[in-house]
């Protein structure tokens, strides 16, 4: 399972694609098949291997503050 | 309170400062540079806001963010330093924060010279900046006056959330009269400042204070808001002053201090015979047209006197319509007229017109 | 195994108003909002905080933070925060402008502002080029660089040479913190995220004038991609506009360095 995944929300994302340029592991892509409300392709998360680490260094360079990043914590250290 | 001599510039400096005032953002300019040195002194002593901007158009962005904070916010300024804060006044109208202004006119254009004239009458009273907007603007022709205006814009611009400017010159801003000042009123506490104030967000909406609208029809719509406010301040605020028109076949019509000498050779013209009256406007918008043209029914000519080239006869020969000749005596480049040479043209232009034709 | 919990490790944050916002794809405004809006957050001063939206691409700023807000005419906006913090001195007052409201027609106004020492703070979007009107010669635009009013590239000769503000503000007395970072990638982003904390930390503490000049890209008028942008602020920009701390007021030089490994916490942390 992957340490950590990002949610882009398709409604902010411009197709900028500066976080697919940052991304360490090269898991974002732009979404070539469909366009956001305001005409843009959005980026997307694919990582079938499960490799995203929350590292959230996308959620540094993204203009529009779309992206939120999750990570997968021991319990204890989130309580 | 007592009457005491009172230097104009310092008078009204400290009727706003009665009055409330919490905010004063200045540049020395002659002749109105006495009200910044007496604010200089008196605000900090009434722990309130005094500020020598680096500019007139720094001044009056400092109102303009003082006035969006919700605090009674002034500045007074003269002929070349008032051109400088048109853009400011445009932008303070054009967000409805309340503001007041001083214009101490002094002779132009451009540099000019340091004495007084009436010669900004168009640039303040048709707005001045860019714009559909009108101030509201009190024309005092004594010290007194120049107190009672000052005190009463705060309230003006409060009601209204528009510009007040009181128009004078440097002969009311630098001469001394005996004058009363009015108690001192306390400041609005930080609790009380309205609700549309910039005051952080807390607990609340944001307040976002603006004058752009960028779609056509939206500024259309607030455009129509200002007209709407304006015929009301139209409808309520008119002011002028009479002085022997009960029987007047002839009108003398000046503002200011070109009203206030006009005065002193109306009542030499009358002792030669002459019935002549002075409407002397206090408030120059709204202006008012309707004892203007009122007056045109009544009376055979009207003698306009400015200390200008002829900028307020436009608004008589407005409300006048033709009915009755209206002539201009005027002087310009900072010269007052004496009463000599008003009574003079009231003469000629009493010799010049026919009496009126009896109406049945 | 033990039980592993989802946390939110980044999300956007509150002093932004979650709407689309009108500027270029790539632009850093984006980014230069979203950091200040950051550092508001986690200072807990949104209640409290009024900011200034410039006349540029910026105008409509005022949509986008979820703040008080004021709209200045061009180059004016120190002068509006200096009425508005003076007239509210425990509030904080914010000016957020472009190469030409600062550097331009607002040159007397930022220059005063600063020598006045206001306690205000400035964030200045540096991307050398007059965004909004449509890509005209800044004061920051470098030589040689083609603008629709520089057809042929800006000529030293004609224009003179880009006007460094941070250079030129650091030599004023009231001035406590006058630095420039660069928003061309994400080391870069994150130190000017520090230095835009300890800007409003100066303010905090009424040290007087504080600024953080951006280097920000504009694709549009570059005529680059957003990627190209941000390497073309490394590649010319930073030669030009060199980034780092032009005047720091000796009390934070005194509690320590403005930067912090972990990026958390701020040179006034701790003092209260």
């Amino acid at each position: 399972m992957a340490k950590g995944r990002i949610l882009i929300e398709e409604s902010l994302c411009k197709g900028c694609e500066l976080c697919t340029t940052v991304c360490p592991k090269d898991l974002i892509a732009m979404a070539h098949d469909r366009f956001t409300p305001k005409g843009y392709h959005p980026a997307i998360l694919l990582d079938p291997e499960g490799q995203c680490t929350g590292c959230a260094i996308c959620s540094v360079i993204c203009p529009e503050a779309a992206i939120t990043v999750y990570r997968w914590v021991p319990a204890a250290a989130a309580a | 309170m007592a009457l005491e001599l009172l230097e104009g510039n310092i008078a009204f400096a400290e009727a706003a400062i009665r009055a409330g005032c919490q905010a004063y953002f200045g540049y020395p300019i002659t002749p109105q540079t006495e009200a910044l040195e007496h604010m200089a002194r008196r605000m900090p002593e009434l722990g309130r806001v005094f500020l020598q901007a680096e500019s007139e158009v720094a001044a009056i962005n400092m109102v303009y963010g003082a006035a969006c904070a919700g605090v009674r916010a002034m500045t007074s300024s003269s002929s070349p330093g008032v051109s400088l804060m048109m853009e400011g006044l445009s932008y303070i109208a054009g967000s409805e924060v309340p503001a007041v202004l001083v214009a101490v006119m002094r002779g132009g254009p451009g540099l000019g010279n340091i004495a007084p004239s009436q010669g900004d009458y168009n640039q303040i009273v048709k707005g001045g900046g860019h714009g559909d907007y009108r101030p509201i603007v009190l024309a005092p022709a004594t010290v007194q006056e120049l107190i009672d205006f000052t005190t009463e814009a705060f309230d003006l611009a409060e009601k209204y959330r528009c510009i007040v400017v009181v128009l004078t010159d440097g002969n009311l801003g630098q001469m001394m009269e005996p004058a009363e000042l009015p108690p001192m009123r306390p400041v609005r506490p930080f609790s009380e400042r309205p609700a549309w104030a910039l005051t952080g967000a807390d607990g609340r909406k944001p307040n976002i204070i603006t004058s752009i609208y960028i779609d056509p029809p939206v500024e259309e719509a607030f455009n129509r808001k200002l007209m709407a406010k304006q015929a009301e301040i139209e409808a309520n605020e008119v002011r002028y002053r009479e002085f022997l028109l009960d029987d007047a076949d002839l009108a003398v019509v000046a503002f200011g201090t070109a009203g206030r000498i006009a005065q002193s050779a109306i009542r030499e013209a009358r002792d030669q015979g002459l019935r002549v009256g002075l409407l002397r406007p206090v408030s120059l918008f709204p202006y008012p047209y309707a004892r203007v043209a009122e007056l045109a029914l009544q009376v055979r000519a009207m003698l306009v006197v400015e200390m200008n080239g002829g900028q307020m006869i436009d608004d008589v020969r407005l409300a006048v319509q033709g009915r009755v000749p209206v002539e201009f005596y005027g002087r310009m480049g900072g010269v007052t007229p004496l009463p000599d040479e008003i009574l003079e043209a009231i003469r000629g232009l009493a010799a010049k017109v026919p009496p009126r034709e009896a109406v049945g | 195994m033990s039980a592993l919990t989802e946390t939110v490790v980044y999300r956007r944050p509150e002093s932004l108003v979650p709407i689309h916002t009108h500027y270029c794809p790539g632009c850093t405004h984006g980014v230069a909002h979203r950091l200040v809006a950051e550092v508001i957050d986690e200072l807990g001063i949104r209640p409290i905080t009024i900011g200034v939206a410039p006349v540029g691409c910026a105008v409509f700023a005022y949509n986008y933070f979820n703040l008080d807000f004021a709209e200045a005419a061009h180059g004016r906006a120190p002068a509006m925060a200096t009425g508005l913090k003076r007239a509210s001195p425990d509030r904080i007052v914010f000016t957020y402008q472009g190469d030409g409201d600062l550097a331009s027609i607002g040159a007397a106004e930022i220059l005063h502002a600063a020598g006045r020492g206001e306690n205000l703070t400035t964030i200045f979007i540096n991307n050398a080029i007059y965004g909004m009107t449509g890509g005209q010669m800044a004061p920051t635009t470098l030589p040689g660089q083609r603008t629709t009013s520089t057809p042929t590239g800006r000529d030293v000769e004609f224009h003179g040479l880009p006007l460094k503000m941070c250079e030129v503000l650091s030599q004023l007395d009231g001035s406590a913190y006058i630095v420039r970072r660069s928003l061309h990638d994400v080391p870069n982003i994150r130190r000017a995220k520090k230095a835009i904390r300890t800007a409003f930390e100066v303010q905090q503490q009424g040290l007087g004038f504080s600024m953080v000049e951006l280097l920000s890209s504009c694709p549009t008028n570059w005529g680059l991609t957003p990627r190209e942008s941000l390497d073309w602020i490394r590649d010319h920009m930073l030669p030009a506009f060199p980034p780092g701390d032009y005047r720091v007021h000796p009390a934070l030089a005194e509690r320590g360095a403005t930067r912090r490994a972990d990026g958390a916490g701020g040179a006034l942390d701790g003092g209260g």
